[in-house]
């Protein structure tokens, strides 16, 4: 988030000191307020740490047993019991990383055309449309994801990239049709409404005024739009990648039909893959063995550790690039 | 000077095309997907889908009255458990916020969001239905009430700090105190945004399956009250596209575009009835 | 001051719905027996017939059903959360001994897996010895005109392209009777893979339930993949024959599997916890299993004590004559007898 936004809204008069003023306060509802809101933010740190709690409780024997070996062994062995986290934190990533280098830019433009150049009715419209594809059920986008994505990139997409970009260790390898690069088409699918959606509510509410001076100052209208309203809209705009980044870390069920559910490290994005929330999906249903049970929990730990991390990183990003701009306190 | 004009101009022209591109093909993709199900789930939509029992295999006729009957009583639960908490830590964060606690919880709602639909389904697991020792419309709320949180949180904090300052100190300046401000200044004039908010984290969960295979379960009858194993739209679209009988696929088909219609009816509805008056916009 | 509430129009809004769900299932009875069971997806077309069958004959039983999965079966018995489970590989001792009370096993039909492929050019059926289908999953055998394929398939050209292996993701119990018969037909497979209902493949991609598996095999050239015969039946999915115990090529059907349970039914351990894989005879098929109900020893309740008993009856005698219709293979006539039987341990 940015800096502006850990900063509370000016208060018009500062709230006075000393013990009358605090029942005056109290009586006009604002401590009310305070701490009743409090209580529910503080809900949700309760609702979290108990949900690590119960990853941590649930994982201590594979923890035990593994240690931090665990994060970088590549082998995953239920019969065996020798499991290991390193093929599932790089699916994870990768298809992350596919799905938010397709998705931001193509739903940030969309969002800038909805909000500044559509007509009010149409982007309306389209937005509504846009929200209700967030309602489809991961179990479809899998579904088409097979029936049409992984056909597509058997017979074209993958060929036509190999023919372009062949070179690349990306595009090497043999195209099942199913595989890293496919994962994260699906992926941006579903994660494109949440960036649009939010994104476009957020330039909506720029003030006319802003735009309105950098045109009186000569700027085109891309240029009023890209050096102007988009930075006013920046904390917005990223807290909805986050949103999508989110959930692009959690999708389970449409990756684990069209990425080929393979535990390996490749560097093709053609090549299959496994990610940390498909194993669990897949797996923990059929999972008897305690140890099994408890690497799977240890998985879902990591992937928590995983966004911890990612979360950490995109907000130290963003405070670094702060240049001002941003909607002020 | 001239040819700098010509590039900028250019330039504009390129952008604002791609811009309506991007659109175009997050569009194309929207139409074909919604087209699909249509299509598919439209062939096999009649009236006993609405009325009937699920069917053993091999028979025709079923339906999934009880899916859809479930599927409104879980989500009816998810909003009431989880639509308050997340729109007060929003209030929270955007009015009182500032302090480290504030940027803890933003942190820990972003990280809530994360939590794939499936570890939060074994928590709610461990948490409603290990202690009781059954299964329940009630364990499922709660999982769905959950993931409810985070995107409601993230809303709700972003369209309060977008009304403008001057909204607030008007208020304020006729002497009404913060809470009342708040309540009835700020929140409608930012209900708009936060209700896309609440509705996009509803649709979300509407179709999630992960979250309830452990804690609503399933149920092929009726499951009355709120304590008993129940059935729901996506768990059964789950079940049945991945069975190999053709029947059942165009029944997965037909449920997950009654459950699209919902989620749309759902959205029309609330959106009717709060007008989108007072909202913030510009244009 | 206007009070514009937008929380209570929320409310309002939200007690609509309320109202239709709560009206709705007022209408539902409350009155019969719910029993919960969960487990084995493999026989969930033929349990789901089952228990419609029975409700209509006995409308006081319902008994609710969900397929998620052969370990989610035991372990939600273990938990207690459902009444019984239902699981493709028979519980071992080990998951045996975690368990606070008995349970009992009692099989309920027949099944196998077969393999499918897809092999531009080549239309008919391959036969498939046991060292082949082990070295192709093992990543040994890498290409489709190798001569452990080719030798036993004469007159048929086998292309020089790659074999693509297609396997399971999720822990089933289809995989567990594959793996199973792999691990008896070749040592290397025992001792670097094992069986199980996930396992470390060596090789191959993975597909999420049949329906995966089916849909990458027939979109991938080259490729094999092994699902339920059921399936491939309903589907109308080329399969090849396996090679038995007794040297012979058979191609999966209702009889052969039943065969092959022949032949076990005399060795029927007690607790008929058994595997049939590899089974001996010369008209057995080599990858056939039984699938199992998992039932306490013990019911506190005694209305669903006699629903569950009572079931199992009914299941025994009229409901095998279901089977066929669906593609399972029927119990043969010896473990019916001893399962009858057994029902008596319910207590």
């Amino acid at each position: 988030m940015s800096a502006t936004a850990t900063t509370p809204i000016a208060h018009a008069v500062p709230p006075e000191a000393g013990p009358r003023a605090f029942l005056r306060r109290l009586r006009s509802g604002d401590e009310v307020a305070h701490v009743l809101t409090l209580i529910f933010a503080a809900g949700i740190l309760l609702i979290t740490s108990l949900l690590v709690y119960e990853l941590w409780a649930n994982s201590h024997l594979s923890r035990a047993k593994f240690g931090w070996m665990f994060l970088w062994t590549r082998t995953w062995d239920p019969i065996f019991d020798n499991f290991g986290a390193a093929p599932f934190i790089y699916g994870t990533l990768v298809t992350s990383v596919v799905s938010l280098v397709i998705a931001v830019p193509l739903g940030l433009a969309a969002a800038i055309f909805l909000a500044e150049l559509a007509p009010r009715r149409l982007s309306d419209a389209l937005a509504f449309l846009i929200d209700l594809l967030a309602a489809v059920p991961s179990v479809i986008y899998g579904l088409l994801g097979i029936f049409i994505l992984v056909p597509l990139m058997r017979t074209t997409l993958g060929p036509a990239l190999k023919g372009a970009l062949g070179f690349l260790p990306f595009f090497s390898g043999p195209n099942y049709g199913v595989g890293f690069l496919t994962a994260g088409i699906v992926l941006a699918i579903m994660i494109v409404p949440f960036i649009i959606s939010v994104s476009r509510e957020v330039l909506l509410t720029v003030p006319r005024e802003q735009r309105e001076a950098a045109l009186a100052l000569g700027a085109t209208r891309w240029e009023s739009t890209w050096q102007v309203v988009v930075p006013w809209a920046r904390s917005g705009i990223m807290g909805s990648v986050f949103l999508a980044l989110a959930r692009a870390l959690g999708e389970t069920m449409a990756v684990t039909m069209v990425i080929g559910n393979d535990p390996r490290i490749s560097a093709s994005l053609f090549a299959p893959g496994y990610t940390i929330a498909a194993v669990i999906a897949n797996e923990f249903t059929e999972a008897t063995g305690d140890l099994y049970l408890s690497a799977l929990i240890e998985l879902g730990l990591v992937l928590f550790l995983l966004t911890f991390i990612l979360n950490g990183l995109a907000r130290l990003l963003i405070a670094a690039t702060e240049r001002g701009g941003g909607r002020p306190a | 000077m001239r040819l700098r004009l010509v590039w900028r101009k250019a330039l504009n022209a390129v952008m604002l095309t791609l811009t309506g591109v991007a659109a175009l093909a997050v569009v194309g993709v929207l139409f074909f997907i919604l087209g699909y199900l249509l299509y598919h789930g439209g062939k096999s939509l009649n009236w006993d889908f609405f009325t009937k029992l699920p069917k053993p295999v091999g028979e025709t006729g079923g339906g999934m009255a009880n899916a859809i009957v479930g599927s409104l009583k879980l989500l009816l639960l998810a909003a009431l458990m989880g639509l308050p908490v997340g729109l007060m830590a929003g209030v929270y964060l955007a009015e009182f916020g500032g302090t480290t606690f504030a940027f803890v919880i933003r942190y820990t709602t972003d990280l809530l969001n994360g939590v794939p639909s499936i570890v939060i389904g074994i928590f709610a697991y461990s948490l409603a239905v290990l202690p009781v020792r059954h299964f329940s419309t009630l364990a499922g709320g709660v999982a769905l009430g959950i993931m409810v949180i985070p995107v409601t949180v993230r809303s709700t904090e972003e369209f309060l700090r977008a009304v403008p300052v001057s909204l607030r100190e008007g208020a304020m300046a006729l002497g009404a105190s913060k809470w009342r401000t708040i309540a009835t200044v700020v929140l409608p004039a930012a209900s708009g945004g936060i209700m896309t908010g609440m509705l996009l984290s509803l649709a979300r969960v509407a179709g999630e399956t992960a979250p309830l295979l452990f804690t609503a379960f399933s149920n092929r009858f009726w499951s009355p009250g709120w304590g008993q194993p129940i059935a729901s739209l996506p768990v059964m679209i789950y079940t049945y596209a991945i069975a190999p009988y053709d029947d059942w696929h165009r029944q997965a088909w037909a449920a997950a575009l009654v459950l699209l219609a919902l989620v749309l009816v759902a959205n029309l509805g609330c959106r009717l009835v709060l007008n989108r008056r007072g909202a913030m916009r510009s244009v | 001051m206007e009070e514009e509430n937008p929380t209570i129009m929320k409310k309002t809004l939200l007690a609509v719905p309320l109202l239709f769900a709560l009206a709705l299932t007022a209408g539902a009875q409350s009155n019969p027996m719910l029993l919960n069971a969960a487990g084995a997806t493999f026989p969930y077309p033929i349990y789901s017939k089952w228990f419609d069958v029975y409700h209509t004959q006995k409308s006081g039983v319902q008994i609710n059903y969900q397929s998620i999965g052969s370990g989610g079966g035991i372990r939600q018995l273990l938990a207690g959360t459902v009444d019984f489970g239902a699981s493709d590989g028979p519980m071992s001792d080990d998951q045996l001994a975690q368990a606070k009370f008995k349970i009992l096993h009692f099989p309920t039909v027949l099944g196998a897996d077969v393999p499918t492929y897809n092999i531009p050019g080549v239309s008919g059926e391959l036969n498939f010895t046991q060292k082949a289908l082990a070295g192709i999953y093992l990543g040994t055998i890498t290409k489709w005109n190798d001569p452990e394929i080719a030798k036993t398939n004469p007159g048929v050209s086998l292309p020089n392209s790659d074999i693509v292996v297609v396997h399971r993701s999720d822990g089933s119990g289809t995989t567990y009777i594959w793996t199973d018969f792999l691990s008896k037909a070749s040592d290397v497979w025992k001792n670097k893979v094992g069986k199980g209902t996930s396992v470390n493949w060596p090789v191959g991609l993975g597909g999420k339930g049949n329906e995966g598996v089916a849909g990458l095999v027939k979109q991938t050239p080259g490729s094999i993949g092994y699902v339920e015969l059921i399936y491939a039946i309903q589907n109308n999915m080329p399969y090849g024959k396996v090679q038995n115990a007794a040297g012979k090529f058979v191609k999966a059907d209702l009889a052969g599997v039943t065969a092959a349970a022949s032949g076990a039914a005399k060795e029927m351990p007690e607790d008929f916890r058994v595997s049939i894989t590899n089974a001996p005879g010369a008209a057995a098929y080599p990858v056939s299993s039984f699938t199992w109900l998992l039932i306490p020893a013990q019911i506190q309740d005694a209305a669903k004590r006699d629903a569950i008993k009572g079931f199992l009856k009914w299941m025994l005698k009229e409901g095998q004559d279901y089977n066929e219709g669906l593609s399972y293979a029927r119990l043969p006539k010896p473990v019916v007898e001893k399962e009858l039987k057994a029902i008596s341990l319910i207590q």
